[in-house]
């Protein structure tokens, strides 16, 4: 117990592992008394229920939906579901014709939203814009007076689409009556009339709006940032930035080109011409309209100015999802029982605890003493595992399965192999004679590297899977990721600084019968302490023997010195008739 | 203390050595002739039997019921078509929703009277449609490319961090040989594909390359400085850190498989068809066929790869040249009396 020097790291580790526990366990707790988390993990569809919408299509012009479509509609509401979390909703069609969504739990009304949200998105060019309340009767534009166009418009900024009708139309629109849902879309080759309805911090705004430009299918993606500087510096402004297809760009390209002149023209910043906007069309409603302030040539425009991270958020979100041409019905909106039994997660419990109790004994039979070292990291991987999935379970609104129940059972095996690996290797050391201390050091380092380098193939299928499967198969690898960081946390933090305690005892560090590091029945024979290379006189002959002396010193060195022990207990066995030393005792 | 102990002791000293790399042509024979096996297999049974969730099915609707008893439901349509699992759920209150694979028209017809009686309702209480998949192309394609991806990345990874593609290469062929025998296995059971199995055999993917990796890195270890060595040529090396992982691989296996065992034999035997069983046969075998396929074929695949390059032949010829001298010496030495 001299060497106390070496023990406070280890001391420190197990210290900062305690806190990570406590403030998992604080947090959850805290998440429980204000009535957003609970003790217990959430349950997934197949054990819980949930919640049953069959959705009907709406599609442009009352033709019926054909399969490719409805396929399309089904990819993209899987999309949004998972983006919304790791949930592992089901979706299916049924009859060729609706899409049922099941989902766990009760929705809340963002993801009803999410969900039924049809996302007719397009881009269209800002003609004239306006206060969002109607113009009262008696200032309105007389008849006389109302534009006529002079001829076809040229181009999508044309004020010859504004007809007599447009002009009347805009006129008596008000934004600040809730808008009726339509069943029919607007005309993509037509102007349009409309809103950006208000928010908390803008009024409403009303629009006419040129024919669509760019349609929504040719966004390929979008995210939000905060905005770089000039100097690459990040400032506190949010950007959403879009990515558009290839024939987006092209078309962008042209649009603001055109748009872009109007800004120059109406100068720059302070000007404020409206045919210098494009309005982001999302169901027939604008919901942003920025000014095009340069031409984007290469299809990844960003839009800057008034965003929170809330709002950027938002915006990015309707952008990335809103491609889908149809929209829906919600037609029936149903309680569904879970289609698993509790009899199967009973049954699936009490197989595992039986399993569990299966490797308590092996590892004791195995282990010895040491197999409690790996029930103790198996407990406190269990309980790092246990928090995270309940804390995810709030945040991220991750459920459990069944198959995922069984996955982590599973994943006791993938646990355990870290400290197996890690046993062994000291164990390895021993046999070459080193002391526990030096060997638990210089097997860790070995241990390390493997164990470093097998979970990073876990973590590397896990991150894949998550970032590229959809369905249940993300939600696989969300457990397969936590499963194998909850592992590395364990065994850096946990059972390495036990061992290293726990080699400084005497039970261990003499090598006890049971400690499962007796060096005897490991087949080492003493050594002075921590001489790993020390070549005692008998190993001499070898040496001797050699013709190659350079090579065969090398080969020596190679040799363990267990394997010279072994080497020489053998001649002395042939020799006489003592036994080898380790039945001495 | 055990003998297992013992038995690792002498695996670890060489004393006792199982000749995994010699033997590698049987050995390989062996694999190849399973994944053969594995391959006819479906093709002789006509395809894998896919769940619901992959081909959609037919859906039952029942109104008004007295009991919302999942069981009478099932027990309708087992009678009618036997082996199959049906996903009975009780939706909003009163009605009983059944989903089955799918159906003949006659099928339908008497699964409709069973679930008419079974319930106590009237016949047009009783209606059914069909439902497209749960796990549709879409899904099917995004794991597919997920794990393309993946095992790219995880070749190049291994490549990098064992500064030899060819560990990368005997790794994806144990991989490769566990999965096909693993999906034949599968084929075999006559078990319902459904989405649990895929998850059990991604499991399978993911444990099978990190076994291997294990493994490779205690290959990795003993044969660093070879060019400095005459003690061993490189396959004994190689066969000599299987040896030495021996215990580790059987620990881990063990370890592994019990628990995955209690659900196969306990939970799924006592429940019969569903969830558990599809996940824990797939991971049982796959478990099984993952770490024999490290030892059996990655390892020795590897040694195979690489026994033909100049500095190992070269290696090899100072191993036995030495081995030579040293007999040589012996025996001149066994004249003289011993130091």
């Amino acid at each position: 117990m001299a060497r106390t020097g070496r023990n406070k790291p280890s001391l420190r580790v197990l210290v900062w592992l305690g806190v990570i526990l406590a403030v998992l366990t604080s947090v959850l707790a805290g998440g429980t008394m204000a009535g957003k988390a609970s003790w217990a993990p959430k349950l997934a569809l197949d054990l819980e229920g949930g919640t049953q919408m069959i959705l009907a299509p709406k599609v442009e012009g009352g033709s019926d939906i054909n399969e490719e479509q409805l396929n399309q509609a089904v990819a993209i509401i899987r999309q949004r579901v998972d983006g919304s979390g790791v949930a592992e909703a089901e979706i299916s069609t049924q009859s060729g014709r609706n899409v049922v969504v099941s989902l766990p739990g009760t929705p809340s009304s963002e993801t009803r939203a999410l969900i039924q949200a049809s996302a007719d998105m397009n881009f269209r060019p800002v003609l004239v814009t306006g206060p969002g309340a109607a113009v009262p009767a008696e200032s309105r534009t007389p008849a006389a007076q109302l534009p006529k166009p002079t001829a076809k418009p040229q181009n999508g900024s044309d004020s010859n689409w504004i007809t007599a009708d447009i002009q009347k139309q805009f006129e008596a629109l008000d934004c600040d009556k809730p808008a009726q849902d339509k069943q029919e879309r607007s005309d993509p080759a037509k102007p349009l009339v409309t809103c950006e309805p208000a928010t908390d911090q803008t009024p409403a705004i009303k629009y006419i709006l040129g024919p669509v430009e760019v349609k929504g299918v040719e966004i390929q993606g979008s995210t939000f940032q905060l905005q770089q500087g000039a100097q690459g510096a990040v400032t506190n402004e949010w950007a959403v930035n879009i990515q558009f297809n290839g024939e987006g760009t092209a078309k962008f390209k042209t649009v603001t080109e055109r748009l872009n002149q109007f800004y120059v023209a109406a100068g720059g910043e302070a000007g404020s011409d409206p045919k210098s906007q494009f309005a982001i069309v999302l169901d027939d409603q604008v919901i942003s309209a920025p000014r095009s302030q340069a031409v984007i040539t290469d299809g990844r425009p960003q839009i800057t100015g008034g965003f929170t991270e809330q709002s950027a958020k938002a915006l990015s979100d309707q952008l990335r999802f809103g491609a889908l041409p149809i929209s829906f019905d919600i037609q029936s909106e149903q309680q569904i029982s879970a289609t698993l039994g509790g009899e199967q997660l009973r049954m699936g419990l009490l197989a595992g605890l039986i399993g569990l109790l299966l490797v308590v004994v092996y590892s004791l039979f195995q282990y010895r003493a040491l197999g409690f070292v790996t029930i103790a990291s198996l407990v406190v991987a269990g309980a790092l595992t246990y928090l995270a999935i309940a804390i995810l379970g709030w945040t991220e609104n991750y459920r459990l399965s069944l198959a995922g129940v069984a996955g982590i059972i599973v994943s006791i095996g993938q646990t355990a192999d870290s400290f197996i690996v890690y046993f062994e290797r000291i164990r390895d050391e021993l046999r070459e004679g080193r002391g526990l201390v030096s060997a638990v050091e210089n097997g860790w380092k070995r241990a390390k590297r493997t164990v470093l380098a097998s979970k990073a193939v876990n973590l590397l299928a896990a991150l894949v899977l998550y970032f590229v499967a959809v369905g249940n198969v993300r939600g696989f690898a969300f457990t397969l990721g936590l499963t194998a960081l909850a592992d590395l946390l364990v065994v850096f933090m946990f059972t390495h600084p036990m061992l290293r305690q726990l080699a400084r005892t005497r039970f261990f560090g003499e090598g006890h019968k049971f400690s499962g590091l007796d060096p005897e029945s490991l087949g080492a024979v003493p050594l002075y302490r921590g001489a790993g290379r020390l070549r005692s006189p008998e190993d001499k002959p070898s040496v001797v023997r050699a013709k190659n002396t350079g090579a065969a010193a090398e080969a020596e060195r190679r040799m363990t010195i267990a394997e010279r022990r072994r080497a020489e207990q053998q001649e002395q066995l042939a020799g006489s008739s003592k036994g080898p030393a380790k039945e001495g005792k | 203390m055990s003998s297992f102990a013992k038995f690792g002791n002498e695996l670890y000293t060489g004393r006792r050595s199982y000749d995994f790399v010699g033997k590698k042509k049987i050995w390989f024979l062996i694999a190849l002739a399973g994944v053969a096996l594995s391959i006819l297999i479906p093709v002789v049974k006509g395809g894998f039997n896919l769940g619901i969730e992959f081909r959609g099915g037919s859906e039952f609707t029942v109104s008004n019921v007295k009991t919302t008893e999942a069981s009478l439901g099932e027990k309708a349509v087992h009678d009618v078509v036997a082996g199959s699992v049906p996903r009975v759920a009780n939706v909003a209150g009163t009605t009983m929703r059944i989903q089955t694979d799918k159906l003949t028209d006659d099928e339908t017809i008497k699964i409709k009277e069973g679930l008419t009686s079974a319930y106590g309702v009237t016949d047009n209480e009783v209606t059914s449609t069909f439902v497209g998949p749960t796990w549709g192309a879409d899904v099917t394609k995004q794991a597919l490319i997920g794990l393309v991806v993946f095992v790219a990345l995880a070749t190049v990874l291994m490549a990098l961090y064992f500064r030899t593609w060819k560990m990368s290469l005997s790794a994806i062929a144990g991989m490769l040989v566990t999965m096909f025998i693993t999906a034949g296995v599968y084929a075999l059971s006559d078990f319902e594909v459904t989405p649990s199995a895929i998850i059990g055999f991604l499991t399978v993917l993911s444990y099978s390359l990190y076994d291997t990796v294990v493994v490779f890195d205690k290959i990795r270890e003993n044969t660093a400085d070879l060019d400095s060595s005459t003690r061993r040529t490189f396959g004994e090396e190689v066969n000599l850190a299987v040896n030495q992982t021996l215990v580790r691989s059987i620990n881990t296996m063990m370890v592994a498989i019990l628990p995955v065992g209690a659900i196969l034999f306990i939970g799924a035997g006592l429940l019969g068809a569903g969830t558990l069983r599809d996940l824990s046969l797939a991971l049982f075998v796959g478990i099984l066929i993952g770490t024999a396929a490290t030892i059996f074929v990655a390892a020795p695949m590897y040694a195979w790869l690489r026994q033909n390059e100049p500095p190992l032949v070269k290696q090899a010829q100072r191993v036995a040249h030495r081995r030579a001298d040293s007999a040589a010496k012996d025996a001149a030495a066994a004249q003289p009396a011993q130091a």
